[in-house]
């Protein structure tokens, strides 16, 4: 397809989802390095804050904000002393059924809550002004498209600043390079690991409050979409490593905004079948990861 | 054995693996600021024991006391924090990581401050880990990562410390090198339970040397039998 047909406004999108892909890739990355544990369920955390910012929308917004971060750190910690847990030790394929079925739990007990006003959706209006467009360059962008690709850039730096130069950011590199020998050398599996919960729920409830300016409708299915393909991401970039399942995220948002863009608005239709076949493309190409280093052996996945 | 209380002290501990005993009915006595041995062919029981200690490994039956207090149930970090130290087989360094990192690493398990002198003490002691402090462990030598996962060890500084065989796979040289640092660690008054396959130089090295087989204590070496090969060989083989 001829390069002219990206322009700046496609390719800041594709950035600004790119960003938003990757925080969520990180959060998903976070926990896997720490409990080997794929977290089908993450989704249901953005959606969690999601509700949240939608039944707290005639709050002012720092208030719906906090209280999206609070709503969801609190499911995130619950889910990890209440079923993570307990399921330390077990074999991944356990651990991902039981993040199955905890993904499909959480929808149906938000199904239960939303539809208490006779409708399915909830609209967040907290944000909403975030949508509007500001000109830079040249190019029309919108507020909140700024926003993601900031916040991506700044909390990418952040995590990298904490796991590379503090106490407990080496504990959790340790912890996800091999756990035994860390706890060995006195480090403590429950802080460690609770840090990486509390910062993959950190995250979740950011990108709820970016997704939710760009989606105001939320439904029981929020988030679980770009959980698949995130996760999606994270395999193709390589999971057994963080920054390569960052850029898997980021990867994947930034080919799907990307081909959203220069596909014809009545073909958008096409986008999932393009998108999925160009992963399976790279992982028969790159079954280690796209960006993870060759000859480095896979690590297992299910 | 010591009148003084012992540091560490296994009663009749039994090891398990799916029913299987690895360790059985082990009982042995560290008195603090000695260097014992425990020696034995593979499969005697020697890692497991270090293991057990460890809290990697659940004890069927019996009791692990560290300065009298039990370790039983403890988890590894725990146990790492009431003072215990291993240096696993196989180093077991972060390839990764910085030297300085590792050592970091090890600063985990210290109860008290200091880290920072003891990071300096440790470079002190290994100046060639000094002198690599920023470059990748996974590049150091086998004998400098030996080394290394020694530091690591000590930087928590250990009451007790374990090493599991630190002198698997190293050349002859290097081999010399790490019971030289053994003695040096010795004489900074830190006690030790050295598991090694090098029968004569542990017998010769450590105060008192257990003899392990089939999981069970065989017999108890000092350093005069050391060259005498005969008893060596009767207590490996008996």
């Amino acid at each position: 397809m001829p390069l002219a047909v990206v322009d700046a406004q496609t390719l800041v999108d594709s950035v600004a989802l790119g960003a938003v892909y990757a925080l969520m890739a990180v959060g998903i990355g976070l926990v896997f390095g720490v409990l080997r544990l794929v977290n089908f369920a993450y989704g249901q955390l953005v959606m969690a804050g999601a509700y949240t910012l939608a039944f707290t929308s005639h709050f002012h917004p720092a208030v719906s904000i906090a209280a999206c971060f609070a709503v969801v750190i609190a499911l995130s910690t619950a889910i990890d002393l209440a079923v993570f847990r307990p399921l330390r030790g077990q074999s991944p394929a356990v651990m991902l059924v039981t993040t199955f079925a905890l993904a499909f739990l959480l929808q149906a007990v938000a199904r239960i809550v939303d539809v208490r006003d006779g409708t399915i959706g909830e609209p967040v209006r907290v944000v909403g002004r975030l949508n509007r467009a500001v000109d830079v360059a040249g190019v029309n962008v919108r507020q909140v498209t700024i926003l993601a690709i900031v916040l991506g850039v700044v909390m990418l730096g952040l995590l990298a600043l904490l796991l590379g130069r503090t106490t407990i950011g080496l504990h959790m590199r340790a912890a996800a390079a091999d756990f035994r020998t860390a706890r060995l050398l006195g480090v403590r599996s429950d802080r460690v690991i609770g840090f990486a919960v509390f910062l993959s729920a950190v995250l979740a409830a950011l990108v709820a409050v970016v997704l939710t300016v760009r989606r105001p409708l939320v439904t029981p299915a929020y988030g679980l979409q770009e959980t698949i393909v995130v996760l999606v991401g994270v395999v193709v970039g390589g999971l057994d490593r963080l920054w390569t399942a960052t850029l898997g995220g980021f990867a994947i948002g930034f080919a799907t905004g990307l081909i959203n863009g220069v596909l014809p608005t009545d073909k958008t239709i096409f986008l999932p079948t393009a998108v999925f076949t160009l992963v399976i493309l790279v992982l028969l190409l790159r079954p280690g990861g796209l960006f993870a280093p060759r000859g480095a052996a896979t690590v297992e996945r299910v | 054995m010591t009148e003084r209380r012992p540091l560490l002290e296994l009663r009749s501990v039994e090891v398990r693996y799916g029913g299987v005993p690895a360790v059985r009915g082990l009982s042995l006595e560290v008195a603090p600021g000695e260097l014992v041995g425990l020696i034995g062919p593979n499969g005697a029981g020697k890692s497991t024991t270090l293991h057990a200690i460890m809290g990697v490994v659940p004890v069927a039956t019996g009791e692990i006391l560290v300065d009298g207090a039990s370790l039983l149930g403890r988890p590894p970090e725990t146990v790492a924090r009431s003072g215990v130290a291993l240096v696993p087989e196989g180093r077991r360094v972060f390839a990764d990581f910085s030297v300085e990192e590792n050592l970091r690493l090890g600063l985990a398990a210290r109860r008290n401050g200091g880290g920072i002198e003891a990071l300096r003490e440790a470079f002190d002691l290994f100046p060639a880990l000094a002198e690599s402090r920023r470059r990748p462990a996974g590049v150091l030598s086998g004998g400098q990562q030996q080394q290394l996962a020694i530091a690591r060890a000590l930087v928590a500084g250990p009451r007790l410390l374990l090493l599991d065989e630190p002198s698997l796979g190293l050349a002859p040289a290097v081999v010399d090198s790490v019971f030289e640092t053994l003695d040096r660690v010795r004489e900074r008054g830190v006690t030790v339970l050295l598991v090694e396959q090098r029968a004569q130089r542990t017998v010769a090295l450590a105060d008192r040397t257990y003899v392990l087989a089939n999981g069970g204590l065989r017999a108890t070496l000092t350093p005069a039998d050391a060259s005498d090969t005969r008893r060596l060989v009767a207590a490996y083989l008996a």
